[in-house]
């Protein structure tokens, strides 16, 4: 079974939901190759030839690889998968564009977000936001899979040494037109691959109320998540909302604040190793889910909370 | 512009579903059935693209059991113009669904495909991707936001850490987030006008396309249940309880 796995990148170096995902190829098989495209991104190929367990990495870089848009990606992939049994993402919002293109244009059925190999050709995926586990068997010549990071462990960073070598870059394929972003820089650590999260919902109530959440992250070293009503709202940026059709996350503590706990919220966050509600209504849903649950105000218990942690 | 809108029958996003004990699939006897959030979201697009004069029709497409019937209704109701329907068993996947677009798009030609960004039943996030790279189109997923220009459409893309922008030459695939819009109502009048519309049959052999894939679901299962619902009645308990029992702070 030899493996292809997209390294999905910040520019700088690659991901650790990536790192998640070779740990996912290796219960698959082996050789393990990456694929790293990109523009200027040789320290990305640098950083990603020092992953354990990686065989080669393949850097493609030119300008019209630098917004990693799928219609210039996604031929890259599907030249390279014609030798390789199985082509594999860690399901990043990157990653969920480009890898359906692919599996399309190779003629095989996707298998998204997997949590868990049975054998290589069978896996297991939830479904009907989390409420269902299914288990799927491919027949396909070549699988093209998307992995759940927060369902296997990321190996090492370093410790390896792949060869990398270039990639013919390929044309523009001349079809999207990249215009512009807003991205903005979140301070502390990643809300995909945090320790900590603490989200906050509709009951937080506004914007500036958001500082709240904000300062029992920060003294609780962790990252700042969000329900989909908080986001709709305004409180924070989109890419804030956990759940079905935001982030998953499996912190090893997760505070939710204000969530009701619907199950597309939790289909988000029901992972995480210890969960803690905090919430004024005894009857709220989130309780059923958590390992600790508060029924209190979150105007009086989220300060009392991050005062009693400071030293 | 001409717009076809993909849609999905799906259990309703605010029903618990069942996993059934034989280990098959999940209970959709007797349960809630609805349009996909996503392909509400798209419709409304639609609607709007075609009420400011922008559009000039609008086609609602599915494929699914006869049933999936009352899905179009909602469509047509919703304001599509008319309605096919693709004779196929429910639990079609998504690469097959993408086969069936691209005649599809042979057939009526679009200047736009507007649909969900997932299907919330197979979670797979796929089939939009799919379209467009057999179909060698642009493609706009996850968008937040959508403005037509001079041969072209300017989207609005939800990514990592914030919003990217394209510009789509059409014709292209654009799939929807839930920020783009919130989705009307249809109102009674237009329930009784949808009932006259046209909705046409089709099967995959007129199409000529075969639908199977290379995936089967061997079984489906309950995920294992999380215990929860321990309380703490403090502040201070809560945090010596995380500190001397989780160990997590
Ligand atoms: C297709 C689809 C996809 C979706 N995807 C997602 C998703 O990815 N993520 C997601 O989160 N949601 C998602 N949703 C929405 C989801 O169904 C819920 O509507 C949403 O999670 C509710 O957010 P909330 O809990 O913040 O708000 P609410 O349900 O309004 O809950 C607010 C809570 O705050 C509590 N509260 C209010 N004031 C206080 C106070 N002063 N102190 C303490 N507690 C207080 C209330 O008791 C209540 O429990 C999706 C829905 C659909 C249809
Ligand atoms: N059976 C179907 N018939 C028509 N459109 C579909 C069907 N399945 C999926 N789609 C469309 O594809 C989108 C993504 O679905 P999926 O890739 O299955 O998550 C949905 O939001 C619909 O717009």
């Amino acid at each position: 079974m030899s493996i292809l796995v997209y390294a999905d990148h910040d520019g700088s170096t690659v991901t650790p939901a990536t790192r998640s995902a070779i740990a996912c190829a290796q219960v698959i098989g082996e050789p393990i190759d990456l694929l790293v495209t990109g523009h200027d991104c040789g320290p990305v190929a640098d950083s990603a030839a020092g992953i354990p367990g990686v065989n080669r990495v393949f850097l493609a870089d030119a300008e019209h690889l630098g917004q990693q848009l799928a219609e210039n990606v996604a031929p890259l992939l599907e030249n390279l998968a014609r030798d390789y049994s199985c082509v594999l993402a860690a399901a990043t919002p990157a990653a969920k564009n480009i890898l359906p293109r692919v599996a399309a244009r190779l003629g095989v059925q996707q298998i998204s977000e997997i949590v868990r190999v049975v054998s290589p050709d069978t896996f297991v995926r939830p479904i009907y936001a989390g409420n269902a586990l299914a288990t799927v068997q491919s027949s396909d010549p070549i699988k093209v899979i998307t992995v759940r990071a927060t369902a296997f462990d990321a190996v090492a960073a370093d410790g390896g040494n792949a060869s990398v070598e270039p990639l013919d870059a390929g044309q523009d394929a001349g079809l999207a037109r990249y215009l512009g972003s807003e991205l903005h820089a979140s301070e502390g650590p990643e809300l995909a691959s945090a320790r900590v999260v603490v989200s906050g919902g509709r009951g937080v109530g506004s914007a500036d109320n958001f500082s709240l959440i904000e300062g029992l992250a920060k003294a609780l070293g962790g990252a700042v998540g969000a329900s989909r009503a908080a986001v709709d709202a305004g409180y924070v940026p989109n890419d804030f909302q956990v759940g079905q059709t935001g982030k998953v996350v499996a912190p090893e503590l997760y505070v939710a604040v204000g969530i009701s706990g619907a199950i597309q919220h939790l289909a988000g966050m029901k992972e995480s190793k210890v969960i803690v509600a905090i919430n004024k209504d005894p009857e709220a849903p989130i309780f059923q889910v958590a390992d600790y649950g508060l029924e209190a105000d979150l105007f009086t218990a989220v300060d009392e909370f991050r005062d009693a942690l400071a030293p | 512009m001409k717009i076809v809108v993909p849609v999905k029958r799906v259990i309703d996003a605010y029903v618990k579903v069942r996993v059934k004990s034989d280990g098959s699939g999940v209970d959709t006897e007797n349960v809630k059935m609805a349009l996909n959030p996503f392909d509400e979201i798209a419709l409304e697009a639609a609607m709007r693209l075609k009420e400011s004069g922008q559009a000039s029709e609008v086609v609602a497409v599915t494929a699914g059991p006869e049933a999936a019937q009352q899905q179009l209704r909602t469509a047509l109701a919703m304001g599509a113009d008319r309605a096919l329907h693709i004779d196929t068993p429910a639990d079609i996947q998504p690469l097959a669904v993408a086969r069936l677009l691209v005649a599809i798009c042979d057939r009526e030609q679009p200047d736009l495909v507007l649909m969900g960004k997932q299907a919330i039943d197979d979670d797979a996030n796929q089939v939009g991707q799919m379209l467009a790279a057999l179909q060698g189109w642009a493609q706009g997923t996850f968008i937040s936001a959508l403005e037509p220009g001079e041969g072209e459409v300017l989207v609005t893309r939800e990514v990592d850490s914030g919003h990217e922008r394209l510009a789509l030459p059409l014709p292209a695939v654009v799939t929807v987030d839930l920020r783009l819009n919130e989705p009307r109502y249809p109102k009674l009048p237009d329930i009784m006008k949808a009932k006259k519309k046209p909705i046409e049959g089709l099967t995959p052999e007129e199409l000529a396309v075969d639908i199977s894939t290379g995936l089967s679901v061997l079984k489906v299962e309950e995920p294992p249940a999380r215990v929860g619902g321990a309380r703490v009645n403090s502040v201070a308990e809560l945090v010596e309880k995380l500190q001397q029992e989780a160990k997590v702070i």
